[in-house]
């Protein structure tokens, strides 16, 4: 197996508004090449704090304390801001959660689309015009010039999702951040989204970091998965394994949580207290052995 | 089949001027007392629209509204008031419809005074004690503001501003699509046992079919104002009658790994979007 192409090692952060609270707790993942990778877990677990540090955009209040986040052989964490942003956009790109509001309102698509082929492949004007048109026909929008001189309030939710996968994948990175890409949308178009996103990745051999709170979807796209607590990692494995047959009790919980319309019995099941218990144990013993060494 | 509660009979809603398209296209809903309905559809399908109107917050253009036999359609803000207890509302977001000036405690017992539940403001209290022990929330709740409180926590205020008034008939607009999974399990098993301890009627706006699988006995599946299949849930899930729902089935991703399932389906959406 060659080198990951992205692979976060033992990052830990921590919250400075908080009074130091841990935030990410020695989290470990590792994205082939050609591969989707889930980043699963419940609201503050984590997962848009890792996404977000891959980008380099972690928020004031956040603190990487320690770790490494290595793409193609390099720390991302230890570039200078110029490094990175030559990295950004051309090798890693992001698919965001909210097409709504990632476009600027007072914008032209075609204005929007062009800027990062301009700015990171070097395109002319006029090249990058001809590229976006292209671009937008590779996921399926069947009138690419009708929706390059729209504004983004025109499009629907599910077009603007489609500008957004055009533009980030059109950039040929290497690795996209998908964050929650389709909770915005409704189920047929998140259908479409999905289907979409799979069939680039599949043809540009793109790796794919896919951040959800839906094991459903992360089912349906991912290879591999990682399941997130607290900023802990709780499982991690092949994405049928895992949901086969879990492991560790929080990822069982999660499951019975769900609600599936082919079980009516699904979904109405709160984490289990001896399972909250356990999670909470597991947790504090990690956060005093991760402090001891530092006082030995 | 349960006696009919809330009954709604070709409704028919446009917004704004007159001659301005319809909402709802003569929409049929019923709802009979105690029983649960889920009223699911993608965004723009009216499905919301359609709560407002059984609530009497829009006003259709044509078409009734009957609640336990009267047509309610038409009455004015006066004469709707003694309805206003019987039939209740659950919000998507309750950090936008809890008052953030108001203690907890306030937005619960003002209600209980004005529909003359209690005759006091210490009876009106005992009763919101007696809510929140059973909504699972402490009763210091009272004394804290609603941006003090967890989504899950909110949410639980919504259902027992809800309850605590005795109603017959609730409806809950997407009130768990904010919510984490375990958290949404926990309100919705709260709901489940409070619909049949108190033998309320729910309608159940959701866009979320597995949702509503897991807790109502009746489905309405909506599509650009029209009602496009309606039945028992165990029903329609085995065997929808509607294209439409098969494919709001099958868009659904269960928690599985399926190799077809992507590819599945993707010409009957093209031909469904054109």
């Amino acid at each position: 197996m060659s080198a990951p192409r992205l692979a976060i090692d033992a990052l830990s952060a921590i919250s400075l508004r908080d009074g130091g609270k841990p935030i990410l707790r020695r989290v470990s993942l590792s994205v082939g090449r050609g591969e989707v990778h889930g980043l699963v877990g419940e609201s503050g677990a984590g997962k848009s704090t890792i996404a977000k540090a891959v980008l380099g955009i972690i928020p004031a209040q956040v603190k990487v304390t320690s770790g490494a986040i290595g793409f193609e052989g390099r720390n991302l964490l230890s570039l200078s801001a110029k490094e990175l942003r030559a990295v950004l956009g051309r090798d890693i790109a992001l698919v965001p959660q909210d097409p709504a509001t990632a476009l600027n309102p007072s914008r032209r698509i075609d204005a929007q689309m062009t800027d990062g082929l301009r700015l990171k492949r070097s395109l002319s004007a006029r090249e990058a015009r001809v590229r976006a048109a292209a671009l937008l026909e590779e996921v399926q929008i069947r009138d690419p010039e009708r929706v390059l001189m729209s504004y983004p309030h025109q499009l629907s939710g599910g077009m603007r999702q489609r500008v957004l996968i055009a533009a980030a994948f059109g950039l040929e990175p290497k690795l996209v951040i998908a964050d929650e890409p389709t909770t915005a949308l409704d189920v047929t178009v998140q259908k479409q989204i999905l289907r979409l996103i799979r069939a680039l990745q599949e043809r540009h051999g793109t790796s794919v970091l896919f951040v959800s709170h839906d094991l459903g979807v992360v089912a349906k796209v991912c290879d591999r998965l990682t399941v997130l607590y607290m900023g802990k990692v709780m499982e991690q494995g092949a994405t049928a394994e895992v949901l086969a047959a879990p492991r560790h009790p929080y990822t069982r919980a999660l499951l019975a949580a769900n609600p599936r319309y082919d079980r009516p019995d699904t979904g109405l099941e709160p984490t289990p207290p001896e399972v909250v218990a356990a999670l909470r144990a597991e947790i504090a013993a990690f956060d005093a052995s991760a402090v001891e060494p530092r006082h030995g | 089949m349960a006696e009919d509660l809330l009954v709604a009979r070709g409704l028919v809603v446009s917004y704004g001027r007159h001659g301005a398209p319809a909402v709802l296209h003569g929409v049929d809903l019923r709802v009979g007392k105690g029983e649960t309905v889920g009223i699911v559809g993608e965004s723009g399908s009216g499905k919301t629209t359609l709560g407002r109107a059984l609530l009497g917050l829009v006003r259709p253009a044509a078409g009734t509204v009957a609640f336990d036999g009267d047509d309610i359609t038409a009455l004015d803000e006066r004469s709707r008031h003694p309805l206003r207890r019987r039939m209740q509302m659950i919000f998507q977001d309750p950090m936008s419809s809890l008052n953030p000036r108001h203690t907890i405690g306030r937005i619960l017992i003002e209600p209980v005074l004005l529909h003359g539940l209690a005759d006091d403001r210490q009876a009106a209290r005992t009763l919101v004690h007696g809510v929140l022990d059973r909504v699972g929330l402490a009763r210091g709740t009272v004394d804290r503001y609603s941006y003090e409180l967890s989504g899950g926590q909110r949410q639980r205020v919504g259902i027992a501003r809800a309850v605590v008034l005795r109603p017959d008939f609730v409806l809950a607009d997407e009130i768990v699509s904010g919510l984490d999974v375990s958290t949404q399990a926990q309100v919705l098993r709260l709901l489940q046992e409070l619909t049949s301890e108190m033998h309320l009627a729910l309608a159940f706006i959701s866009h979320d079919l597995s949702v509503i699988r897991s807790i109502c006995q009746r489905v309405v599946v909506m599509r650009d104002g029209r009602v496009v299949e309606e039945g028992a849930c165990e029903r329609v899930f085995a065997a929808p009658a509607s294209d439409y729902t098969r494919m709001l089935i099958d868009a659904i991703p269960l928690p599985e790994v399926d190799p077809g399932w992507l590819a599945r389906g993707a010409s009957v959406e093209a031909n469904a979007a054109a």
